[in-house]
């Protein structure tokens, strides 16, 4: 199995389904029933090929793995290359993941125009797999991109009542984002002459330069991830979108822009990151407090879950700037958390819209009584959203805040008081939802969930315990190398005579105390 | 006796001329209805031709007394205008017939504008170029007025004349002042004169920037723009097509070779006159596009941008800009041919429409047909991973090679704002309802939206290592 393409087959089967579902002819009805089959099985055996790539991948290995390089414009050194390394597998497996259960949670509730969903849904998988997996520049470019049309159809043709405002919002804010990310991209090719990101990540840039590259692949990772102030096309794009919308922007396209942040602005600038940390320190924890703060304020379900990632957002950013080792496997672990807890607020949320077709929290109330099931399932999540010691959300914002403590005392103080606003609005939301009286004849109406949704929710629960109680089993895969890009930084930053040698070897010495945290981390 | 010029290089040349001579001679005699026979007769001429083409010389040969070039860069864009009329020309068949203007002098007069853009490539002379530019123009004058009772045609045919007559005046104005100070007319001569190092004389520059006006006009670059949308609007629509594609080649590629090869080494003088129309072209094609409703008017600006994003690669002035443009122009080839068929295919009811709204719904309608037009707005757009955005990727690889940052941050960011218009016409196909249907495409139609669309995405993708070869070797042998 070593010997096969894995990571183009896993990229590009969702296309090949896709393509199915464009041939498929005959009457609506089973034009839609074929189209959802199709995807099913298209997003699920790409989710199982896709965990051949983890039982193929060697952990204690901080490289690049599972190589594949054709040639593809060798006259430019551009090239076909994919890999994968411990930053980018768990993106992989989250977005093969969550594809069929969004395939499912569409399952009824997209009634329209099927075939063209389902398509625009695989598509967008292999733009996401296809680029966490690029380790070519060009290549990591398109599929970045790649991802904005797919979304803007999502969002404009299945979206709420203003569609089209935020998917205009959505595609311009995030486009313009990235533009300048291209100028920087072909910045560095003329520099280092390849356009292989290995390459570049040995390539020491100028000082002065990595600045300004790092500000532009900032700006580009900053909307996308989204970064207070840049995060303002987020609720538009989050409240309009349908369910199945909103968890892949939350699960998987929010963590494009984390990912890229660390494969980039740290790995390939470390100068630019030296230069920067304490300006992203500031904005992420604003972003912490003032979209916690927001989100306290809403009374739109799915407005308070898309400010709340934004902060949720801001740990990770903070972790990963702490340039430790337990900030930067927090953030990592932070973001995998969010992946699936988002992702699950979302569906939770659309369980709910798909029985009352609308969002206002107060249109709800009394909930526990008569949907058990959902209660707890929503209980869950909630709760590891808040960060509760034993699910998947307690590790990640430990670990960022353990990693910020180092580095910054005031910094870990102001982003801990987000964790007591996130607890405030989060109650606040289930106990709007679910207790109270249960006196609104329609709420009480409402079914509670079948066996389609329990299925879906079913393994989402279990990863958000299992990441809770044994949160090795997802940081030993990427800990090793988180070390060796922190090594490679103190190196860097001591050739550029940024830091001296023994302020190194302090550096070194939080490395050395990884270990308790990781069994604190473990309780 | 002068001895007879070495005809090899220009065979391409010669044989469109006898074909399109003979063509006229079949149409005469065998009167009304001949049209399918002279169209499909034409686009017969035009693959020979091209045949010839890639048969003949690759090294750079100069005949005619040095009037006359033929070299790889030559090559490849002769034959992508080629390829621009003779698609036209298939596509504009069944709307000549339903439109009442099936003559068979159409085709014709591609065919005899197409030798003048061929002529105008391989100039190697101001006065072979004018002759080049002229035979174009006068073509063109015709065709735009070709549906000659309408009023808004004549309009457009008219005011055509009157800019593009200025525009060669301008031009031959230049070219004269040339002439004075330099004392020659020959782009080697010419080349050879500034290589020396000399500072070239006041007169040579005004003149090297009359020249540059008046290509400008052809190539409608923002400020010389203003013809662009009026013409489109007004001519017949498979006549607009045509605009957008073939002449836009033919004068990019001649403006390349004018400023690259005679006035290469003033790159000093001419760049920021290119620099600033590339920046007016970009932002005029993407503001002023937004506020239109009209998909013709439309593609004007869009068209109006695409050309600054071009010149941008020739602002570099180097090797990888030149390519840069040759990669542009053939996707600007697929892209904009493919959205014209779409175009060309809006009837409703047995009558042309050209508002963005007859397309609401098309998604619902007519599903691959919407497809192939989001594919060619997305291209057009620049977004990945779609033909043009490697347009776009390589001119401002070029420019930020060339140290032009400036110019490539304005670019992107202007793409950013083109985005919107694009989009707009994606909002309308899949998002809006849908009102009444359109007929059904032809076949021609079919097949030709269906091949470019397909090249816009994903063939390009997959196996553009053809195409970058091809523009790497016609843009280098310009430079040697």
């Amino acid at each position: 199995m070593a010997d096969w393409p894995i990571l183009t087959l896993t990229t590009f089967l969702p296309l090949v389904g896709a393509f199915f579902i464009l041939l498929i002819r005959g009457e609506p009805d089973v034009v839609a029933r074929n189209a959802r089959a199709v995807a099913l099985w298209t997003s699920l055996i790409t989710f199982v090929i896709s965990l051949f790539i983890l039982a193929n991948f060697d952990p204690s290995n901080p490289g690049f793995q599972l190589v594949e390089e054709y040639a593809w414009m060798p006259a430019y050194n551009i090239a076909y290359l994919k890999g994968v390394d411990g930053i980018s597998i768990w993106f992989i497996l989250a977005s093969t993941f969550l594809t069929p259960i969004c395939v499912l949670a569409s399952w009824t509730s997209i009634q329209t125009r099927v075939k063209e969903f389902m398509i625009a849904l695989l598509v967008l998988e292999t733009m996401m797999v296809g680029m966490f997996t690029a380790l070519d520049f060009v290549l990591f470019y398109l599929f970045f991109e790649g991802v904005l049309l797919p979304m803007f159809l999502l969002i404009g043709v299945w979206g709420g009542p203003k569609r089209v405002y935020a998917a205009y919002k959505f595609f311009l804010y995030t486009f313009i984002g990235s533009v300048l990310m291209l100028l920087a991209i072909l910045t560095m090719y003329l520099t280092v002459g390849t356009m292989d990101m290995r390459a570049m990540l040995d390539h020491p840039f100028a000082s002065e330069l990595q600045l300004w590259l790092w500000v532009a692949f900032f700006i580009a990772f900053a909307v996308k991830t989204p970064i207070w102030p840049l995060h303002t096309w987020l609720p538009f794009a989050h409240v309009e979108a349908p369910t199945a919308g909103s968890v892949m922007l939350a699960g998987v396209m929010l963590k494009m822009g984390g990912y890229g942040l660390i494969r980039v602005n740290v790995q390939m600038l470390p100068e630019g990151t030296f230069y920067f940390t304490e300006f992203v320190f500031v904005l992420s924890v604003v972003a912490i407090i003032y979209t916690s703060l927001v989100a306290l304020a809403q009374n739109d379900m799915k407005k308070m879950i898309a400010y709340s990632s934004v902060a949720h957002m801001g740990y990770v950013t903070l972790g990963i700037f702490t340039m430790n080792q337990q900030g930067m496997d927090g953030a990592i672990f932070q973001m995998l958390s969010h992946t699936i807890v988002s992702a699950a607020l979302f569906l939770c949320i659309g369980v709910a819209y798909n029985r009352l077709h609308t969002r206002e929290i107060d249109a709800y109330g009394g909930m526990a009584k008569n949907m058990p099931r959902y209660a707890f399932v929503f209980a869950v999540f909630m709760l590891a959203s808040v960060g509760l010691p034993g699910t998947s959300g307690f590790v990640g914002e430990f670990l960022s805040m353990l990693g910020a403590f180092q580095v910054n005392t005031w910094v870990a103080f102001f982003a801990a008081t987000g964790l007591v606003l996130g607890a405030a609005y989060m109650l606040l939301l289930y106990r709007k939802l679910f207790f109270g009286k249960l006196d609104k004849p329609e709420v009480k109406a409402m079914r509670d969930l079948d066996w389609k949704e329990v299925t879906t929710f079913a393994p989402l629960v279990a990863i958000v315990l299992i990441m809770g109680v044994f949160p090795a089993s997802f940081k030993d895969v990427y800990s090793p190398t988180v070390e060796k890009i922190l090594a490679d930084h103190q190196a860097s930053l001591k050739a550029a005579g940024l830091i001296k040698p023994e302020e190194a070897q302090a550096a070194g010495l939080t490395v050395t105390i990884e270990q308790p945290s990781g069994a604190v981390s473990g309780n | 006796m002068v001895a007879m010029p070495d005809l090899l290089p220009a065979l391409p040349e010669l044989f469109l001329a006898c074909a399109g001579m003979l063509l006229l001679m079949i149409g005469v005699f065998r009167g009304e209805g001949s049209l399918r026979l002279v169209s499909w007769l034409a686009v017969g001429a035009l693959l020979v031709t091209g045949v010839l083409l890639v048969l003949g010389p690759t090294e750079r040969t100069v005949t005619f007394s040095g009037l006359f070039v033929s070299d790889s860069f030559a090559v490849f864009a002769k034959l992508l205008v080629l390829t621009a009329t003779a698609l036209t020309i298939i596509l504009s068949q069944r709307y000549l017939e339903t439109e009442q203007l099936a003559r068979f002098e159409y085709p014709v007069l591609l065919v005899f504008a197409t030798l003048g853009m061929m002529g105008m490539i391989s100039a190697n002379d101001l006065i072979a170029l004018y002759v080049g530019l002229e035979l174009q123009s006068l073509s063109l004058y015709v065709i735009a007025a070709f549906k000659r009772d309408f009023a808004k045609s004549s309009e457009a045919g008219l005011k055509y004349f009157v800019l593009g007559a200025l525009s060669s005046g301008m031009l031959l104005y230049g070219a004269s002042l040339v002439y004075g100070f330099a004392g020659t007319t020959n782009f080697d001569a010419l080349a050879a004169l500034f290589a020396a190092g000399e500072t070239p004389a006041v007169g040579v520059i005004v003149g090297m920037v009359f020249v540059a006006a008046g290509l400008a006009f052809k190539i409608s670059a923002v400020p010389f723009h203003m013809w662009t949308p009026d013409v489109y609007e007004g001519a017949p629509t498979s006549v607009t097509a045509f605009f957008a594609v073939a002449p836009k080649i033919a004068a990019i590629t001649l403006f390349i070779r004018v400023l690259v090869d005679p006035f290469g080494d003033l790159l000093a003088q001419w760049q920021q006159v290119i620099w600033f129309c590339a920046v007016a072209s970009m932002i005029l094609g993407s503001l002023a596009a937004i506020q239109q409703s009209n998909i013709k008017r439309l593609m004007a600006y869009s068209s109006i941008g695409h050309i600054g994003y071009a010149l941008v690669g020739l602002a570099a002035g180097t090797e990888a800009g030149v390519r840069g443009v040759l990669i542009y122009m053939a996707i600007y080839l697929a892209m904009n041919v493919g959205t014209f068929a779409i175009i060309l295919s809006m009837r409703v009811q047995g009558r042309m429409v050209e508002e963005i709204r007859d397309l609401s719904g098309l998604s619902k309608s007519h599903p691959m047909m919407a497809l192939a037009m989001a594919i060619f707005m997305w291209s057009m757009a620049g977004v990945p991973p779609a033909a043009g955005f490697f347009g776009k990727f390589y001119v401002f690889m070029a420019a930020v090679d060339a140290g032009l940052i400036v110019l490539a941050v304005i670019g992107v960011i202007t793409s950013v704002v083109s985005c919107y218009y694009y989009l707009r016409i994606i909002k309308v196909m899949y998002f809006d309802d849908l009102t009444e249907p359109l007929e059904r495409p032809s076949r021609a139609a079919s097949l030709v939206i269906a091949g470019t669309a397909l090249f816009t995405f994903p063939v390009f993708f997959i196996f553009s290592n053809a195409i970058l070869t091809g523009a790497a070797t016609a843009a280098a042998s310009l430079f040697q």
